[in-house]
This record gives structure tokens, sequence and C-alpha cells, in this order.
């Protein structure tokens, strides 16, 4: 299989359904329904995780610092289920770029992008398809008020 | 495992509190077992330092995966055929929030009957952080 292995454990089922407060006795042998979410841990490039060697970006000695399009935000995830996701199987994850456009926000242009990531079975079947849509301010990341990002843009996009 | 198509209505509504008073611990939590350790999300020197935010505020995916409970409490997991959110606003610790579901149409489809939701979680203020549908396959 192509794609990074991401083995479906129950500890960590265990894990992140109490962090979403979720603890459905189905869990025992089934994962939550964004589960997939959580193949980060096994993504070998996944860049939101400290990595021994590697620089990172938050406080330390000092406050740290914004990466650059660190001012991206989830606008929107979406999941198509072709069947359950099953703990004890190993599913292999494969990304792709999807579309990507341009919207003009109150303050700027605002960039989306998509990310597909298509979670397949050891058979190489199809078992869960994530759409994740990204959103991007043009120019130079400034200061975040207290309100929501929607409002500052007028748009329903951004969270 | 799927609900009767008997046993669901259009119109129906379900309702849930999702979390009362969201507390940074439990967004701690989301990034150990998600894997995402963007600092914004538990690093509050960071947040408000680094990158300009009034504090660290809750993963979308951690709001997505706590709306999903007003669903699978419902319906189960198996039934589940797609399960989609835009996220609307930002979570911020001692956040409540409160998630509905509506069976807005019931639809025959080749494998069999398929219901339609729609999905709204709102904060205290009644300000909603996440929309989003989902679509269950349904017993005939």
């Amino acid at each position: 299989m192509t794609g990074h292995p991401f083995p479906v454990e129950s500890g960590h089922i265990l894990m992140f359904a109490r962090a979403i407060g979720d603890e459905n006795p189905a869990y025992e042998h089934l994962a939550p329904p964004t589960f997939t979410w959580a193949s980060a841990h096994f993504d070998p490039d996944c860049h939101l995780r400290p990595k021994p060697g590697e620089e990172w970006f938050g406080s330390g000695a000092g406050p740290g610092v914004m990466p650059e399009g660190g001012g991206g935000l989830h606008a929107e995830q979406h999941f198509e289920y072709h069947r359950p996701v099953r703990v004890g199987e190993t599913l292999y994850a494969h990304t792709v770029p999807g579309r990507s456009w341009e919207k003009q926000g109150r303050t700027g242009r605002l960039l989306f992008s998509e990310r597909i990531t298509e979670y397949r079975d050891a058979d190489g079947a199809p078992v869960v398809s994530a759409r994740t849509v990204a959103v991007v301010p043009e120019g130079p990341a400034t200061p975040k008020s207290g309100e929501p990002a929607n409002s500052s843009t007028g748009k329903d996009d951004t969270r | 495992m799927s609900p009767h198509v008997d046993d669901i209505k259009v119109g129906e509504t379900r309702e849930s509190v999702l979390v009362d008073d969201l507390k940074r611990t439990r967004i701690v939590q989301y990034a150990g077992a998600s894997g995402d350790f963007n600092p914004l999300h538990t690093d509050h020197v960071f947040a408000t330092e680094a990158a300009g935010y009034p504090g660290v505020f809750a993963h979308g995916m951690m709001t997505m995966g706590m709306t999903g409970r007003v669903l699978t409490d419902w319906v189960g997991i198996e039934p589940l055929l797609s399960y989609g959110v835009r996220f609307k606003a930002q979570v911020w610790p001692g956040d409540t929030l409160t998630a509905t579901a509506t069976v807005e149409s019931i639809e025959d489809a080749p494998a069999g009957p398929v219901a339609q939701f729609s999905l709204r979680t709102v904060n205290q203020h009644g300000a909603e952080v996440v929309t989003g549908t989902a679509t269950v396959r349904l017993e005939s």
C-alpha cells in the first residue's frame, strides 16, 4: 500500500474519545467519526509536533515565533465513510492537494486551499475520504482581536 | 445497527450540551490525543505574545469531534455515511457548547433510505461555532 501506515489502536481511541467527551461503548470496536484526524501522530512529516533536533515554534525562554503562513485557519472539514474504521486494523493515508481559490474579504484577499486524504485498508479498499479546507489571509499576519475570524472578514468561512 | 426508517422523522431534533465551561486541560487532552500540538491551542504565551490572540482557543477539530456526539448518541457509528462542518467562530476556554441535530430529509437511495441531518453548535452567547451536515443509512 502507498501512504503512511496508521495503526488504529484501542488505547489511542480511548484517549481521543475522552478528549472529545464522547465515550460511546461502541468505541471498543469502532473508531469515532473524526478519529482519522489523529493519524497526524503517525505522519512522519507532520509539522504540528515537536521533533528531536528541530526548532519548535512554541514558547520557551521566549514567546516563540509565528511561522510563515501561520495565520492560516481550518475553514471546513468533510468526511465520507465507505465503512466504519475498526479497532486493530491498519489504514494507509495518502494526501494530495485539491482545489484552491480566492475570495475578497473585508480586510483583504482570503486564499482557500483543499487537501484530500484517502484512508485505505490493507487490501487497498477505501475506508474514509477526508477533505480539509484551509484559509490563509493574504499578506503579513496581523494582530488578532478577540473577535471571531468571521466577524473581521465578513465571511463565514473561517473560525 | 442502523436506525429503522420508521423511527426517524423529518423535522425531528436532538440537543446535547457538549461541554460546560470548557477547561484548558481539555484542550491539552485533545492536543495529545489528536497529535495537533500547534501551540496556538495550548501555549498561552505563544498565543498572546507571538500570535496576537487574546489567548489559547480550541482546535476546530475538537469542536467537530465533540459535535459528533449529538449524532453518535442518536444513530450510532456504523450507519454514518458522511459528516462535514464549517468552522464559524473560535471556541475559547470557559465556553459552554450546545449541539443540535435535525433530520432535514429522508431519501430513497439505491442502497436503501438515507437520512440527511443538519448540525449546529452554538456557544453560551448563542453564536454558531460550527455548522454542518451528516448523512446516515437507515434500515427499511
